[in-house]
């Protein structure tokens, strides 16, 4: 918790985010409710990436996959079983855990650039099982009428707001679940294979076991945000999890800066803002992501949040006279 | 039964004949530069698109293709002098630009050519068909195999006999002792980026007839490329070959037999070379 206090930017951040997430909503109109739901879904999406691609430095291209596969077996077990909320979400995540446990074996091995080509096949190939495999997913039509579920709490999540601030309240649970992660001995290792795999091995780690483990993590918290997704958006088609998805979950992570957890949930809230208010305006999206790509590449390749980052260092460097301190250095 | 055989297995060789002129590209730009290329299929897809408007205009099936291959292949050293040599050898920045290109290219295409799928006319002579024992058989899918081959013949003989051929070798084996014994690494990299691009496009014209050109054809045909890559190895023309073979074979094989888990049959080959050779059949290190 120190280091959560330990700079007024950061207390700002806080202040502004508390305000924005937790007192504000009540006072939006219903449109920006579903939009801040929607970019929380994405955010844990993202963070849950971010493990794998920030921290561990592999990429993932097949991250969708695994946020879809949750959401079909939601879709499937609520519209032709009326299974209940904790029996979903229970299913959604195991599902996405037991493919990422056999998956895991095939790109643990690999490294770099090879990771990412062998993930976004896998990631076609579950693609490929919702487009295909029609009579268990409704192929190109996908599942609707996916209806909010009962959580067992007196109220009603029918309500945007209700809904909304469940969703905050799992976000949290994500959040918190993946700091724990990262900040102990098993993420730090992971920085480490991430920064020398072969130095790491000489000292003793077992480099594909955690490279093993982080994938299937990755894999059950993009399922985690897959559960809630389909009780979101009431639809699940294969569109959710083609590699388009996967790519924009991607761009999400290294616009916001991937090796920190709040970047990619910053990434995650442009990403889902922009592709909702251009597309009122204009159905050429894809070419202002494009855009956003090769600029956010050239321009700002460690992401915005470092790019703020050393923004805020230069004004204190240039304020102070002095080279700025270790303590920031380090961040 | 034995019709059924022949059948599926010449329709999966044409489509590996695809399968190669698109892959190779992939593998060579992957072994040479350690780019991995998300834009190869859209490459593969403007060909198309960029032959469908030759054709109309002038009713000439090849110089539609040559004008889409060679469109295509400019286009394709355009984004590597401008843009991927800004960051040698760094293979995210390096890929998500050519991931920013796939999206341009795709919405750029939706706004010129529109959502319909076309089929590009295939040229009279190429339209009939020939019996082979009592299985009658499209022609042009027979022309597209002929035509693989002799690029795959005249990519080998580049490859092995010439002395460019003999400096990408180098540039794939070592890169930086190429460039240290006097080689213009960057130059060579720019026309295999180039060439790479021209044989996708190349491709995606000479699939046209038969599986014609909508928007999404670009995703679709990228992941098989991978599966090619990851099956026959990165960097070897030979394996590219041979993946294509097999990914075509399987790939029909699939549809034909078990239409609902027709991707879900790419998935055992791959694992079984991943797993057993994770370099992929003709990889190098």
């Amino acid at each position: 918790m120190k280091r959560l206090f330990n700079s007024p930017t950061k207390i700002i951040g806080l202040i502004l985010a508390v305000s924005v997430l937790l007192v504000m909503p009540p006072f939006y109109s219903s449109y920006w409710v579903t939009l801040l739901t929607q970019m929380l879904i994405f955010a844990i999406l993202a963070m849950s990436l971010d493990i794998l691609l920030g921290y561990s430095g592999l990429s993932s291209f097949g991250h969708a996959g695994f946020f879809g596969v949750a959401g079909y077996v939601v879709a499937i077990l609520s519209t032709r079983y009326k299974m209940g909320f904790l029996f979903c979400f229970i299913s959604g995540i195991s599902l996405s855990v037991l493919i990422s446990l056999i998956f895991g074996f095939l790109v643990a091995h690999a490294a770099g650039v090879y990771f990412l080509i062998i993930t976004l096949a896998l990631g076609m190939v579950l693609w490929g099982l919702a487009f295909r495999w029609v009579s268990m997913t409704g192929g190109d039509n996908g599942i609707s009428g996916i209806i909010r579920p009962d959580i067992g709490l007196p109220i009603a999540l029918k309500d945007p707001l209700t809904f909304y601030y469940t969703i905050l309240v799992f976000f949290l649970i994500a959040l918190v679940l993946m700091a724990i992660l990262i900040h102990s001995p098993f993420g730090h290792s992971l920085k480490g294979i991430r920064e020398s795999e072969s130095r790491m091995r000489v000292l003793g780690y077992h480099s594909w076991l955690h490279k093993y483990l982080a994938y299937v993590v990755s894999a059950a918290f993009a399922g985690f945000a897959g559960v809630f997704w389909a009780y979101f958006n009431g639809f699940i088609s294969p569109f959710d999890m083609d590699l388009n998805a996967s790519i924009e979950i991607v761009l999400m992570v290294i616009l916001g800066g991937p090796g920190t957890l709040i970047g990619p949930a910053l990434g995650a809230g442009i990403i889902v803002f922009l592709k909702n208010f251009i597309s009122a305006y204009t159905q050429r999206w894809l070419l202002i992501v494009g855009a956003i790509y090769i600029l956010t590449i050239l321009y700002a390749p460690q992401g915005l949040i470092n790019l703020l980052k050393d923004w805020i260092r230069a004004r204190q460097s240039k304020a102070c006279g002095k080279a700025f301190s270790d303590e920031e250095a380090q961040t | 039964m034995g019709n059924f055989l022949l059948v599926q297995t010449l329709n999966g060789l044409s489509f590996a004949a695809l399968l190669f002129l698109l892959s190779s590209g992939l593998s060579l730009i992957y072994g040479v530069m350690k780019i991995v290329n998300i834009a190869h299929g859209s490459f593969f897809m403007v060909g198309a698109y960029v032959a469908l408007t030759v054709i109309l205009k002038t009713n000439n099936f090849f110089l539609g293709a040559l004008v889409g291959g060679v469109a295509v292949g400019v286009l394709g050293f355009i984004i590597e002098r401008g843009f991927l040599r800004r960051f040698p050898l760094q293979a995210l920045p390096q890929m998500m630009i050519t991931l920013g290109f796939a999206l341009l290219i795709r919405d750029l295409s939706l706004l010129i050519w529109g959502g319909d799928p076309y089929i590009l006319p295939c040229p009279d002579y190429l339209k009939g068909s020939v019996r082979i024992f009592d299985v009658v058989f499209p022609l042009y899918r027979i022309f597209i195999f002929c035509v693989a081959t002799v690029v795959a013949i005249a990519l080998w003989l580049f490859n092995e006999k010439t002395l460019v051929g003999a400096k990408l070798r180098a540039a794939v084996d070592d890169h930086e002792m190429a460039g240290g014994v006097g080689l213009n690494v960057p130059l060579i990299s720019g026309c295999m980026f180039g060439l790479g691009a021209f044989l996708a496009g190349f491709g995606g014209v000479m699939g046209g007839p038969i599986f014609g050109v909508y928007p999404g054809l670009d995703f679709e045909l990228l992941s098989l490329g991978f599966v090619v890559v990851i099956v026959g190895g990165r960097g070897s023309l030979l394996g590219s070959a041979v993946g294509s073979i097999l990914v075509g074979l399987v790939d029909n094989f699939g549809k034909a037999l078990i239409p609902e888990l027709s991707y879900f049959t790419l998935f055992a080959p791959m694992a079984l070379v991943v797993a057993l050779k994770p370099t992929g059949l003709f990889g190098k290190e």
